[in-house]
């Protein structure tokens, strides 16, 4: 697909130049004379240019703090030629125009932005920038090829225009087919980086997230939900709420009931105050203890063939030492600071939405759907979003069918907020699962058989909505078994998947597979060279002969991270390297583990992602990847009794915190390969890499997470 | 949370053994002072006491004494420091709801240079540490006594939602204390 | 009502004297950027100075500010140009942000009382704030350097 045959340049009616993309699948150059308001409201925008001289860029993905907001308007200053601090910045809406170049539909994820729009922006960028030059030439009356852009201006002859000046000709030139790209040695951005552009606005409050919307008449819903999943309400009595001052309404929706009031406060007030009955249904069955011995039991057998090679029943038999390793993994929230909160205003033929999602579109039609409505009187307006980790990218768009429910039932616009705790217990985990290992190894301690089993729900079969009923193999569940490097070297080997049902509902959550299946090959490789006294480095040295890429990332945290550097007493290292989201991290992880509470003290990252397009956004998302992993490994878990999810906030659900933070050193690796991503891919290695640190500290093996509910004193 | 001790500018010196405190209201008994202390002993240790009466330098939390998970460090005066004072979480009362701080208008620790440390002490070393003017903030008898009703030793029987009350009431506990003050202070042998 | 100053300005507000001061804040006097996290006092997302203190303001009932002087991030300083924040931006310390007003609220009090704060004083003043991106290290930089640029501008 040539998606440059769907750019189209065309004029506001306020006057500029735009560049916009059509929709790939309709595959026609719509006239932009028949999108009449184009001057309000322009929803298949990347760039515009105003007679003003404003340049506006639209991005197609969301800031939720990876620094997108930055990393894609760079690539249209690179092409456009014009200095990025003088580039406003603006989410685009929902449109189909704005769908992900590879996953159809309009999403922000799987640590995919900078790569995927890496050609289509610097496209826009050096499309409007052809046609800019060829207007100023055509004005000045000189050959296109003498003229020149310079930081915002066109240098034609003895002229000198401002884009804002060539900008309304401009748009009335035919799009070229193919636009030169800037070679890379002329990029004043890319692979050098810039400052955060949304950095200043998070500094003294006034970057709005989708929690600060407020306009007049604008009321706060707090929502009273089941306290199981599944559950739904048999009677209640809102007689002691309806009399909390500032409540002004409680209506029933699918998933529960809504307090209304004129502030959050009032609204709270009225929800405690809510006498509801309950039908929990199913759901009251699930226990977590229960969970872990079914799943156990289903692990030890062998599932649905994933990856197969050579014989792993014979091997085994060759084997002169076989090891055998189970692994439980807790559910997991996503818990962004930003507890999920979406507001609805409906009008008689339009509703327009604000709120923190990282799926525009799939809002839109959730919305729409409710409503009655086509997807475009759907106005979705997506503010900044305080966190993501995937919670915001819920095919199943829970939160803002129930705020649209609300809004409907109320007839009022709505804003409304979940508490942490609605936040905690709404669902959409990241799934409990169970690996069971068997590896057989030969005389030198290399694995020649290995048999893996994982039981554990689909995500994508909660996804179906967007993505259509899941294959019987659902690869966010096995990605990091399957594929593999050390499976490759491995002559026999089995990889089976038992898919469960739950009440629960699932969901990608920062790294999604890599989150249990780094941790089980990485601290498996670790007890393989363990076994044969092998140095870790050494032993995955071995098995990454066929892969450059880890064997780079490997190396340079080895060397810049001084593998084998003198630790202070008390101090153990560990490791692990793992390739996510077309990216490969190599992590050191330093611990102590005192009175059995371990602490991460440094940690040492390399990545290899081909071109690092903003080199410090990098090495901030691995800091971030690589903390929120210490999160997710020291503490989290999601158990339930009955059916009722037992955390609630930040007491129970820890999340790591400034004096838990350790030292963390990035390197890059200086590198052609294709473009990977940077989001998630410090995520998978760095909690096996903790684990393996903490066996060299304690001699003890993480089976069951989160760390903190293993004993950890050491052993004699 | 209870901080048994404020200074005081009366200074009195007990004994190591035994006290010599001159009150007579009772007779010396070593025996039922011992016994009365012990009682004590199971109110000073639970967790509404404890959690503030550290080994270390930062409190602990919950009925399970857990180190305060945000890690605030007592302070030269006892009330934390910078953006972690213990009056930045801890209002003048309760925080209404479950795992929401619990509130005193004098919440803190004992001060830097009066720790006062309940945890990990046996009874022995906390009935000596307790008596001891150069450890207690230089309480005399008359002080240790009133002390029973300090607002903060009170709270310890109103501590906010979900949380366990300390072994016995605050009257049984009154009545505990003031045996083992008033029948000579004696440390158990342990 | 209830008179609270609030950034330098004398405000009235008509609210229950129990209501926390956060959504006082943020619902009645419309100043968003502090921002409600837990509601619980656990993260720190929604510290305001009260009197010169970090108060969590999702816990402070607003009868405890009557009276009192009350700075939001809004007010931190007139032109973002607190050493902290030229600190923030300068390292590109924000990810998602949202939490980073409280990271500041705290940290500001910890420039003011020790201004040449130590990697343990910093770990003292800041664990009471969560940052799920995980900025702490940049955190940590940003307050030295902060303390630096303050040295630095006491010194000219």
């Amino acid at each position: 697909m040539n998606r440059r045959n769907f750019i189209q340049s065309g004029a506001l009616l306020s006057g500029g130049l735009l560049i916009s993309f059509t929709i790939p699948k309709a595959n026609k150059l719509a006239a932009l004379a028949d999108t009449a308001d184009l001057n309000v409201f322009a929803p298949n925008a990347f760039l515009n240019i105003g007679t003003d001289n404003s340049i506006s860029v639209y991005l197609s993905h969301v800031e939720m703090g990876q620094g997108i907001w930055t990393t894609l308007p760079m690539l249209i200053a690179d092409e456009l030629d014009v200095d990025l601090k003088k580039i406003n910045i603006k989410h685009g809406g929902a449109d189909k125009a704005f769908n992900h170049v590879i996953y159809g539909a309009q999403i922000t994820g799987g640590s995919s932005t900078t790569w995927s729009e890496f050609d289509r922006y610097r496209n826009a960028g050096a499309t409007a920038r052809t046609l800019l030059l060829q207007t100023a030439a055509t004005r000045s009356g000189t050959a296109v090829e003498s003229c020149k852009t310079e930081d915002g201006f066109v240098i034609a002859g003895s002229k000198r225009y401002t884009y804002g000046e060539l900008a309304n000709d401009a748009a009335k030139l035919p799009v070229p087919a193919k636009v030169p790209l800037r070679l890379s040695t002329d990029w004043r951005y890319i692979g050098k980086g810039s400052k955060r552009m949304d950095a200043r606005v998070k500094t003294d409050g006034t970057a709005k997230f989708g929690m600060d919307i407020q306009f007049p008449g604008l009321l706060t819903a707090v929502v009273a939900h089941a306290p199981v999943f599944g559950g739904k309400v048999k009677s209640f009595d809102a007689g002691k709420a309806k009399v909390i001052p500032g409540v002004r309404e409680v209506v029933q929706i699918p998933t529960g009931v809504a307090v209304i009031a004129d502030h959050f406060w009032a609204a709270q007030q009225g929800r405690k105050a809510l006498q509801i009955t309950w039908d929990h249904g199913a759901g009251v069955q699930l226990n977590t203890g229960t969970q872990t011995a079914a799943y156990r039991k289903l692990a030890a057998s062998d599932g649905l063939l994933v990856q197969k090679k050579g014989d792993v029943k014979t091997a085994f038999t060759k084997a002169v030492k076989t090891i055998s390793a189970e692994y439980v993994f807790p559910y997991l929230a996503h818990a962004p600071m930003e507890p999920l909160n979406c507001t609805v205003k409906i009008e008689n033929n339009s509703c327009e939405i604000w709120t923190g999602t990282q799926l525009p579109g799939g809002e839109q039609a959730a919305a729409a759907k409710i409503l009655g409505f086509k997807p475009e009187q759907v106005k979705v307006n997506i503010p900044f979003l305080g966190g993501g980790f995937g919670r915001r990218a819920t095919p199943a768009c829970d939160f803002v069918s129930e705020a649209v429910h609300i809004a409907k039932a109320s007839g009022r616009p709505v804003k409304m907020v979940w508490t942490r705790e609605d936040d905690m217990k709404s669902g959409f985990y990241r799934p409990f699962y169970v690996h069971n290992v068997k590896i057989g190894v030969d005389k030198d301690g290399l694995p020649i058989a290995w048999n893996h089993n994982i039981a554990g729900q689909s995500i994508m079969a909660d996804a179906a909505i967007l993505f259509g009923p899941p294959p019987a193999i659902d690869d966010t569940t096995v990605e990091g078994v399957k594929g593999s490097p050390y499976l490759d070297e491995i002559p026999n080997h089995f990889v089976g998947l038992h898919t469960t049902k739950e009440v629960v509902p699932v969901l990608w959550y920062r790294s999604v597979g890599g989150t249990h299946t780094a941790f089980v090959m990485e601290t498996l490789i670790d007890q393989l060279a363990h076994n044969v006294s092998i140095d870790p480095v050494e032993y995955r040295r071995g098995l990454f002969k066929n892969h450059s890429r880890h064997l780079a990332a490997l190396n340079l945290v080895a060397e810049k991270g001084n593998w084998n550097r003198t630790l202070l007493p008390g101090r153990f290292k560990g490791m692990a390297v793992h390739e996510a989201f077309g990216s490969v991290v190599a992590i050191i992880a330093e611990v102590s583990v005192d009175k059995g509470v371990t602490k991460v003290h440094q940690v040492d990252c390399a990545i290899e992602c081909g071109l690092a397009v903003n080199p410090d956004g990098v090495k901030a998302q691995m800091e971030s990847g690589i903390i929120f992993s210490i999160s997710m490994a020291m503490y989290g878990e999601l158990t339930f009794v009955n059916g009722e999810l037992q955390q609630n906030n930040f007491y129970d659900y820890r999340i790591t915190r400034m004096h838990e933070a350790p030292r963390i050193n990035v390197y890059i690796v200086d590198s052609k390969e294709k473009m990977g991503g940077a989001g998630e891919c410090a995520v998978p290695p760095t909690a096996p890499a903790v684990a393996n640190a903490i066996f060299a500290a304690t001699g003890k093996r993480i089976y069951n997470l989160p760390i903190v509910n293993n004993r950890l004193e050491k052993q004699a | 949370m209870i901080v048994l001790f404020m200074s005081s500018a009366v200074i009195l010196s007990f004994k190591e053994e035994k006290s010599t405190f001159n009150y007579t209201a009772l007779p010396k008994d070593s025996v039922a002072s011992i016994a009365a202390f012990k009682q004590v002993y199971t109110v000073l240790m639970s967790a509404r006491c404890m959690n503030c009466h550290p080994s270390g330098d930062i409190p602990l939390q919950g009925d399970d004494n857990h180190l305060h998970t945000m890690f605030p460090k007592r302070g030269v005066d006892g009330k934390g420091v910078y953006a972690m004072k213990c009056a930045n979480c801890h209002q003048p009362t309760n925080t209404p709801g479950l795992h929401t701080p619990p509130g005193n208008p004098n919440w803190h620790l004992p001060p830097a240079d009066m720790k006062m440390v309940f945890q990990g002490r046996t009874p022995r070393q906390l009935a000596k540490q307790i008596i001891d003017p150069k450890q207690n903030g230089h309480k005399d008898m008359q002080k240790l006594i009133a002390h029973a009703d300090d607002g903060l030793v009170l709270s310890a029987w109103k501590p906010g939602e979900g949380r366990k009350l300390p072994p016995m009431s605050h009257a049984a506990f009154k009545k505990a204390w003031l045996t083992w003050l008033k029948t000579g202070a004696y440390a158990p042998a342990k | 009502m209830i008179a609270i100053t609030i950034n330098g300005k004398q405000r009235e507000v008509a609210a229950d004297p129990d209501m926390p001061l956060l959504w006082v804040i943020r619902d009645l006097l419309g100043l968003t950027g502090t921002k409600f996290g837990c509601g619980v006092a656990q993260c720190g997302a929604c510290t305001v100075h009260l009197n010169g203190e970090a108060v969590r303001s999702c816990v402070t009932k607003v009868s405890r500010a009557a009276g009192q002087q009350v700075t939001t991030i809004e007010g931190l300083s007139k032109l973002n140009d607190h050493a902290l924040q030229i600190a923030w931006a300068e390292l590109d310390v924000p990810q998602c942000g949202y939490c980073q007003s409280g990271q500041l609220m705290s940290a500001a009090v910890l420039l003011r009382e020790n201004p040449n704060p130590t990697d343990q004083d910093i770990d003292d003043a800041m664990s009471g704030n969560i940052c799920r991106c995980g900025t702490y290290p940049r955190i940590r930089l940003a307050i030295h350097k902060a303390a630096e640029l303050q040295r630095e501008g006491a010194k000219s």
